[in-house]
């Protein structure tokens, strides 16, 4: 990955912090974004104190025209985007019967069309320089459910169908689309549940611990290295055996 | 300086990998010279780069042969 100009979305903690670090130790240069501004400066300080080449860049990735001025300004600075990892997300949970339909949009705008205009406007550079890889950081959820999380299972579900056609796409123009499907990782985003809940949910964990992000970090890293060149259109699995596909 | 329809065959068959010699103003990209959606999205790429212009995805859906591409050009650059 050595100065692969890499862009992971939600960077400044859990998951996409452990994925940056972990391509930026690898020699990628990496472009982390944060929706805050105490985001970027978070994203900042790790990149720096870790020697890596980067920077952090505020993106609301909703916004279209953000969008396409974060890519003008990676562009100024680095160049043109080859590996994406779209890792930003949020959860608005609720049983379906009380789902807002706000609850459902958001979800749908923020953890899946985000996706597909992200991966859209990298793809021309990447088309061009044939090389790319597009990694979508997708979830347990979306491959077996989970109740409360109707929204966010569609989501995350829905990244696996996108992934798969765009891989056929791109697949002649050496750009590859995975995803990868963490379970339960040891993030704010779980540790926001219940104890109990957290302790049922690793009874049903072969393994029978949380995830670390940085067991993520590392299947990202192995689908974005020159290793996984042959891997197109598939999920790794990174959930301890709580799902076996 | 070589004129447009010159630069766009060169283009075309650069872009495609075929023979320059191959290229006639009426051929198709798809149907004469073997080009798939993909390709053709990406020859109007090249093109938009060689005449330094945009062309925007309706008004390329439009070029399917060397001529269109050609009239294209030509009405909407200052390449001529």
């Amino acid at each position: 990955m050595e100065n692969k100009i890499t862009l992971i979305t939600g960077a400044s903690r859990g998951i996409g912090q452990a994925i940056a670090i972990k391509l930026g130790q690898s020699g990628a240069v990496v472009i982390g974004t944060a929706t805050t501004e105490n985001g970027v400066s978070t994203i900042n300080q790790y990149l720096e104190k870790s020697g890596i080449k980067g920077m952090g860049i505020a993106l609301n990735v909703n916004d279209a025209e953000q969008i396409n001025h974060a890519l003008q300004t990676i562009r100024e600075k680095f160049g043109e985007v080859e590996i994406l990892v779209n890792n930003a997300g949020i959860t608005r949970d609720n049983l379906l019967v009380r789902m807002k339909d706000e609850e459902w949009d958001d979800i749908l705008e923020t953890d899946l069309k985000s996706v597909f205009r992200l991966s859209r406007a990298v793809l021309r550079a990447m088309m061009k320089a044939r090389y790319g890889r597009i990694i979508n950081i997708s979830s347990v959820v979306g491959a077996m459910g989970n109740l409360g999380q109707a929204n966010y299972a569609a989501a995350k579900a829905g990244m696996f169908g996108f992934s798969k056609s765009l891989a056929r796409e791109v697949g002649s123009r050496n750009i590859t689309v995975n995803c990868v499907a963490p379970g339960f990782i040891d993030t704010d985003m779980t540790r926001a549940l219940a104890d109990e809940f957290q302790q049922s949910l690793i009874q049903h964990v072969p393994l029978g611990r949380l995830g670390r992000p940085e067991e993520v970090a590392s299947a990202v890293a192995f689908l974005a290295s020159s290793a996984a060149g042959y891997i197109t259109g598939t999920t790794l699995h990174v959930n301890g055996g709580m799902y076996m596909d | 300086m070589e004129n447009i329809e010159q630069r766009i065959k060169k283009i075309v068959a650069e872009q495609l990998g075929v023979n320059e010699a191959e290229v006639k103003n009426e051929s198709s990209f798809v149907n004469d010279l073997g080009a798939d959606s993909l390709d053709t999205v990406e020859l109007v790429m090249a093109l938009e780069e060689e005449f330094e212009c945009e062309i925007p995805d309706e008004q390329a859906e439009k070029i399917n042969t060397v001529q269109e591409a050609i009239d294209y050009v030509t009405a909407n650059t200052s390449a001529s």
